[in-house]
């Protein structure tokens, strides 16, 4: 009947709303203007804690958590968790979406909240830092030492996050531009939490420890409009090195790459200075998805090959992607996370 | 005169265009004289009857029944007229298949307003046994019994049959004959019969032939033969 | 040789253009009202099984009292699935808004490529609801733009519930549906005080009534069905008495029998394909056309949803076909078997037919007399709904077969009665005529007694439906507080300023065994002099007030057969007599109603909330302008008894209107059955017509009586039709409505009705002997001249 229907409707709104208008494009992908909204701006100054909190004027934000985990039993896991916030105009209502992912090497698990603002059913609070929707959260008393509970029908995770780094600021200090001409963002992560905590997996829970990276990014404008999708590398070297690379694919190829030292020290990277190629795609939900890739920063005499731990790493939300643990080899070793947007 | 016809005309349209029946037809009928109109299939017998009965409309000439020219009669006073003045017996006796012989045979004397005995007439043509019958119990002689019947039971000026005898064996038509002529003779009225049958055409007091739409009178109808049971 | 045989069998047809109009027009119209119907029913079903799926399902279990969306929000971060819910009449109007919260309401399948985030953000501002396109055509003021819908029911309204609560002006939602898959940490009921979690309501009760309503218009259809089977039948037979000397020569010129028989099947195979094409699209219009109507009534009637637009399986249109075929081959498969008893010279000859007819009189009138009677023995004794209907069925057709046997003696007796020649010959001839009509007028008088049968169930349901309302509403205005608190600061303030402020207590209980509600009535004369009791006890209102009894509702009372005088079961309360058993029209649950200070003593924690005020009706208007700006009662915190029984009626009028539609459509179709008969007839009568002509009736006169024949075989079945539709409405009012509702109301005659249907059936029967009769009268001479020269 009609309010099914209109629940659908409603949803892929929603859909649209993440995609900006082309299914092709990333979540930031608010491909057309965001008018009345505010545009970051070069030399930012970040305040902490309260940056950490939600900055609603923008029109698009999201807390990014990844973690690459090892099991008790030896096994590779991938956790993920996502809120995102975004205003549907600048003075009108927002809308909270939360995502769960939780892979191992042969089965992907997959979760996907909605709520509405205002009723305090989901949003960001900076100090002491809390991140929820409905009963998934994420909470600390500082945003060093976090907590993250979140579960389907089918699994679930408990997982604490303890950082062993200080915060880093991509682009120039936290400014991060995202096309030749210009689209930007405000970027900074936390690459150097230590996990630990349990899986509640459908056979059962196992305890694992691995290495977690929380992303802060805030926009309004970020794509341009033909750019078709993303390639997001987040890396744990063995020899403390994390490194963050990713390129816009289409109309004008964007490529960037952070390259941070165990102390927190982050050098740029921009175009040819960043080479990222696939090497093998599978089938993955019906589509072609490079599951191999080459990374190379020849700089840092750096040539990775990036596999993913399963390759189905499959997304099956309002607005899909891929997203899933991978492990490195190469010129160096470590593990790490890999999210693909906008293929088709 | 009973019946005077002058100069009848009568075309059919074709595909090949207007085809003439009858090519000015001229005859006179008396009261209590019977005439017997006799031609080939096809020649207009049965035209010129059904024109004489007010039934249809001749293209030229008059048809006047007891001085009335039915031509400049309206619809409803030709229908008068049949229904007061002319007895009609058909090849197919059309009897009115929902009443019985009873009703039947007093039928057309009460739509004429008359009073007529079914029994009576009945007996007087052997159909006594059958008056509670319907028309489709009874063989072809008896259903044209009962047709004659009707006819005479109105008391008509003027009977029109149309080959009274075609469907009937000849020995049924010969009684059939003597039927009406006794009917004839009773009631006074005129006979026009229509036959193509040379034996009853020489029954009546006179013979007409009809050929390409124009009559002769054949030397032989002269003599008048009568045929009585 | 099949080809050459199938063209000269087809080529009667051609000649015969009206007889394959009739048979297309026939087949097409049964097989279009019965598709039609069924579409209906199918797209209901749809609805419900749709509804499964969506917020206003009832199988969920839901959480009530006071709930505002903060509640919302605690309950979803409490761990719990649960999505708010509201669903209200905007005041002022009979608009039905159902408050949703897209997010937390579990999505259906598949997404559909739509619109924009506009629409989203518009929809959570408040600034977009979603409606039927009839509404959206007029969109009232009150509400912001409106985007149709297709599939959403007529009335229905869906907002943002945040919307909602703002359009209806309150805080409070109506519920929390408990969805399944998840639990929270703490328990619903103490993280939200006050509420109370509900077991899924149980779907049975929509279920039953929607099926019988269901039921009904299958009966409708199938009646449909049968009345377009007789004109197909009609002519079917008449194709075939007409083509016995093709059959015969055909025969003679070598054609096998059984190849003939193939080649008469692929004939009907054929018809088949063309009418069933005609008929599905037919029905899928008479679907479209009342659907809306259809959805209306059960959204007033039972609170079922149904889109207002049609969704059709392949299955469905492939059935419009499998009903055309088996109604052809129903039609036709008599003559289908006369054919193969056939011999190779039969007499060509369609009188012994019509005589063979005849005969058959006798065993019409013993199929007929032996349904009526099997009618009378399964309405008298047997009990269930399919049994109602059945012999429904055997009254409706024993009756009609016994049309032709009355109506050969009638017009027997007419014929032997009748003085003058004309009116004899006028007899004898319909007599004569019968055995041709007499399927077209069974079919109209199927179709007339079904219109005064169901015009009288109206008519009484309607007239006792009134007086009911009356009697039952007789407070003048109605009362709900918000709480305890506020009811007593209200009756403080009503006390001095009206005739009497009559509490309203009730409490769900098993009543009979079954679940229900137990409701207390204070003592007074409002109830004394005008609340319906259809069976009592002397002292019922004395003994009642000294709390030594209950009155009990006249659905358990049937249905448990318990009645006054006995006792009656109410859970809680234990076994108590029954003092007397009341009407309550409308309300699938048991129902008991014990005396208030009984009630009071037994369900203390019941708190006092609503009350029916009895007040001065001049006094009326200011006391309620009064009572809405001094107290914040709930939106539908103050109803008056006149827009209760304005709703009621117009739920009422809505619920028979699809009724009254496809009456007038049967009825349309029965004149259709008269009009192909008399016009077929009228050709072939001419052999019978003319001999009068001849003997001197003007053509003139030959047409009006044809005219007049006409109308005398229809008053004649009118005539019958009285008697069959007041069988029919009893048959509905004592025995369907009392298994399908549980209550039973008296029969009102409706004589002007009668007389109005009668009357229709007069100027049918001669607007269907118009074309014959007018071809009469403009015949020309020398067609009616050929009938004495046919040489044969």
């Amino acid at each position: 009947m009609n309010v099914d229907y209109i629940v659908k409707v409603l949803v892929a709104a929603v859909a649209l709303l993440w995609s900006g208008g082309s299914q092709a494009q990333g979540f930031a992908g608010l491909g057309q203007g965001g008018e009345g909204f505010p545009l970051p701006q070069p030399d930012p100054t970040f305040m902490f804690p309260a940056d950490h909190g939600a900055h609603p004027d923008y029109r698009i934000e999201w807390w990014y958590l990844t973690a690459a985990l090892t099991g008790e039993d030896g096994r590779d896991y991938g956790v993920q968790w996502t809120l995102f916030r975004s205003a549907l105009t600048p003075d009108g209502p927002q809308v909270w979406m939360g995502h769960f992912g939780l892979t191992t090497p042969d089965e992907h698990l997959s979760g996907e909240r909605l709520a509405r603002d205002g009723i305090a059913q989901a949003g960001v609070r900076a100090d002491p830092f809390r991140a929820w929707i409905d009963e998934w959260s994420l909470e600390g008393d500082t945003f060093d030492s976090l907590s993250l509970r979140a579960a389907t029908p089918t699994a679930g995770y408990d997982l604490s996050f303890e950082a062993k780094g200080p915060l880093v600021f991509h682009g120039e200090n936290g400014f991060s531009v995202k096309s030749a001409s210009g689209q930007a963002s405000y970027y900074y992560s936390q690459p150097f939490y230590d996990v630990s905590g349990t899986l509640q997996l459908p056979d059962g829970p196992i305890p694992v420890t691995g290495q977690g990276w929380l992303d802060r990014e805030w926009s309004s404008q970020p794509l341009e409009e033909d750019q078709e999708g993303w390639d997001w590398f987040s890396i744990h070297l063995e020899d403390g090195h994390r490194l963050m690379a990713f390129q816009l694919r289409g109309g004008a190829p964007f490529t960037y790459a952070s390259w941070i030292a165990p102390d927190g020290t982050l050098t740029p990277y921009y175009g040819d200075d960043v080479v990222l190629t696939p090497l093998a795609t599978e089938t993955v939900a019906g589509r072609d998805v490079p599951v191999r890739w080459q990374l190379v920063l020849p700089s840092q005499r750096l040539d990775l090959t990036v596999g993913a731990v399963n390759a189905q790493s499959w997304q099956p939300t309002i607005f899909p992607y891929w997203e899933g643990p991978v492990r490195v080899t190469g010129s160096h070793v470590g593990r790490g996370y890999l999210e693909m947007t906008g293929y088709e | 005169m009973l019946l005077k016809v002058r100069n009848v005309e009568k075309s059919f349209q074709t595909a090949d265009g207007p085809q003439p029946v009858l090519r000015g037809i001229s005859l006179d009928l008396a009261a209590g004289e019977t005439l017997a109109l006799t031609g080939e299939s096809g020649s207009g017998k049965s035209t010129l009857l059904h024109l004489i009965a007010g039934l249809d409309t001749p293209d030229a000439g008059q048809i006047e029944i007891d001085g009335h020219e039915i031509g400049t009669l309206s619809d409803k006073r030709r229908a008068a007229l049949r229904r007061e003045r002319v007895g009609l017996i058909f090849q197919q006796f059309n009897l009115i298949p929902s009443l019985n012989v009873a009703d039947n045979l007093t039928f057309h004397a009460r739509l004429a307003g008359r009073t007529a005995n079914a029994a009576a007439l009945a007996e007087s043509l052997g159909l006594l046994d059958h008056l509670t019958r319907y028309p489709e119990q009874l063989s072809g002689g008896q259903q044209q019994r009962v047709a004659i019947g009707r006819a005479m039971a109105m008391g008509p000026g003027l009977i029109l049959a149309d080959e009274p005898t075609g469907n009937l064996d000849e020995a049924t038509a010969d009684a059939m004959i003597a039927v009406l002529s006794e009917a004839v003779r009773v009631t006074g009225a005129g006979l026009l019969m229509v036959t193509h049958s040379e034996r009853l055409a020489r029954a009546m007091d006179r013979r007409l032939h009809l050929a390409a739409g124009r009559l002769k009178s054949p030397a032989e109808s002269a003599t008048p033969v009568r045929i009585v049971q | 040789m099949k080809r050459t045989a199938l063209t000269a069998l087809l080529s009667h047809w051609r000649r015969h253009k009206l007889q394959a109009v009739t048979l297309v027009v026939g087949l097409a119209l049964a097989t279009g009202l019965w598709t039609g119907v069924q579409a209906i029913n199918a797209q209901a079903r749809l609805s419900y099984d749709e509804a499964a799926a969506t917020l206003t399902r009832d199988d969920l279990p839901r959480l009530t009292g006071p709930i505002t969306l903060a509640d919302f929000s605690r309950a979803r971060v409490d761990g719990w699935s649960v999505t708010p819910f509201i669903e209200a009449n905007i005041p002022g109007t009979d608009l039905r808004l159902l408050g949703i919260d897209p997010f937390s309401s579990p999505p259906g399948g598949g997404v559909p490529n739509l619109s924009g985030a506009g629409d989203l953000t518009a929809f959570l501002s408040g600034d977009l609801v979603y409606a039927a396109p009839d509404l959206a055509a007029t969109a009232p003021g009150l509400l912001p733009s409106i985007q149709p819908l297709d599939d959403l029911a007529p009335g229905r309204v869906v907002s943002d519930v945040a919307a909602a609560l703002a359009i209806l002006e309150r805080d409070n939602l109506d519920a929390l549906l408990v969805l399944p898959g998840r639990e929270g940490v703490t328990p619903l009921t103490e993280l939200i005080p006050g509420t109370r979690l509900q077991p899924p309501r149980a779907e049975d009760d929509l279920g039953r009534l929607t099926d019988s309503f269901h039921l009904n218009l299958t009966a409708f259809g199938l009646l449909s069905f049968a009345v377009g089977l007789f004109i197909v039948q009609a002519a079917i037979g008449l194709a075939f008495e007409q083509r016995r000397p093709l059959f015969r020569t055909m025969r003679a010129l070598g054609v096998p029998g059984r190849t003939l028989i193939t080649l008469v099947a692929a004939e009907l195979a054929i018809i088949t394909l063309i009418a069933g094409t005609v008929g599905v699209l037919l029905g899928y219009g008479v679907a479209a056309a009342l659907l809306p109507g259809v959805a209306a009534t059960l959204g007033g009637l039972y609170g079922a949803s149904v889109a207002g637009g049609l969704t059709l399986s392949p299955i469905w249109w492939l059935w419009g076909f499998v009903m055309a075929g088996l109604g052809a081959l129903l039609a036709g498969g008599q003559s289908l078997w006369a054919l193969s008893k056939m011999p190779v010279l039969a007499a060509a000859m369609p009188r012994a037919w019509l005589r063979a007819r005849r005969v058959s009189l006798r065993r019409l009138g013993f199929a007929g007399l032996g349904l009526l009677g099997a009618s009378a023995i399964l309405l008298w004794t047997g009990s269930g709904l399919l049994i109602g209907f059945a012999g429904l069925g055997a009254l409706l057709i024993g009756a009609a077969l016994l049309l032709p046997p009355i109506f050969a003696w009638l017009l027997d007796r007419g014929t032997a009665l009748s003085r003058s020649p004309l009116g004899q010959w006028l007899w004898a001839d319909t007599r004569q005529q019968l055995p041709g009509l007499s399927l077209a007028l069974m079919a109209l008088l199927l179709a007339l007694a079904t219109n005064i049968g169901v015009g009288t169930m109206v008519g009484s349901f309607r007239a006792t439906f009134v007086g009911w309302l009356d009697q039952r509403l007789a407070a003048e205005l109605y009362l709900t507080a918000r709480d305890a608190s506020q009811a007593a600061a209200l009756r403080a303030y009503l006390e001095p300023r009206t005739e009497a402020v009559l509490p309203i207590l009730a409490t769900e209980a098993q009543v009979a065994g079954l679940p229900g509600d137990i409701f207390a009535q204070p003592d007074h004369d409002t109830f004394r002099d005008n609340w319906p009791l259809i069976a009592a006890l002397p002292d019922a209102w004395d003994r009642l007030a000294s709390g030594d009894g209950a009155l009990l509702n006249e659905q358990t009372a049937r249905r448990e057969d318990i009645w006054p005088g006995q006792r009656v079961n109410l859970g809680e309360v234990g076994e108590v007599e029954v003092l007397g058993v009341y009407s309550d029209y409308g309300n699938p649950r048991g129902q008991a109603i014990l005396t208030l200070s009984l009630f009071t003593s037994l369900f203390p924690e019941i708190p006092e909330r609503r009350y029916a005020i009895r007040v001065d009706p001049s006094q009326l208007e200011a006391l309620r302008d009064d009572i809405a700006t001094r107290f914040d009662l709930p939106p539908d915190g103050i109803v008056d008894q006149a827009g209760i029984k304005s709703f009621s009626l117009q739920v009422f009028e809505r619920t028979f209107a699809v009724t009254a539609a496809l009456n007038i459509l049967t009825l349309g179709v029965a004149a259709f059955a008269l009009w192909a008969s008399l016009t077929t007839l009228g050709t072939m009568r001419l052999p019978q017509v003319a001999p009068v002509w001849a003997m001197g009736l003007t053509r003139g006169r030959l047409a009006a009586m044809e005219l007049l024949r006409a109308a005398l075989l229809a008053g004649l079945t009118a005539l019958l039709a009285v008697p069959l539709g007041v069988a029919l409405a009893w048959t509905l009012l004592a025995v369907i409505n009392v298994q399908a509702f549980g209550w039973r109301l008296p029969l009102l005659a409706q004589p002007v009705d009668w007389l109005i249907l009668s009357a229709f059936a007069l100027v049918a029967a001669i607007l269907a002997a118009l074309t014959p009769a007018l071809r009469l009268w403009r015949m020309p001479p020398a067609r009616l001249v050929q009938v004495f020269s046919h040489e044969r």
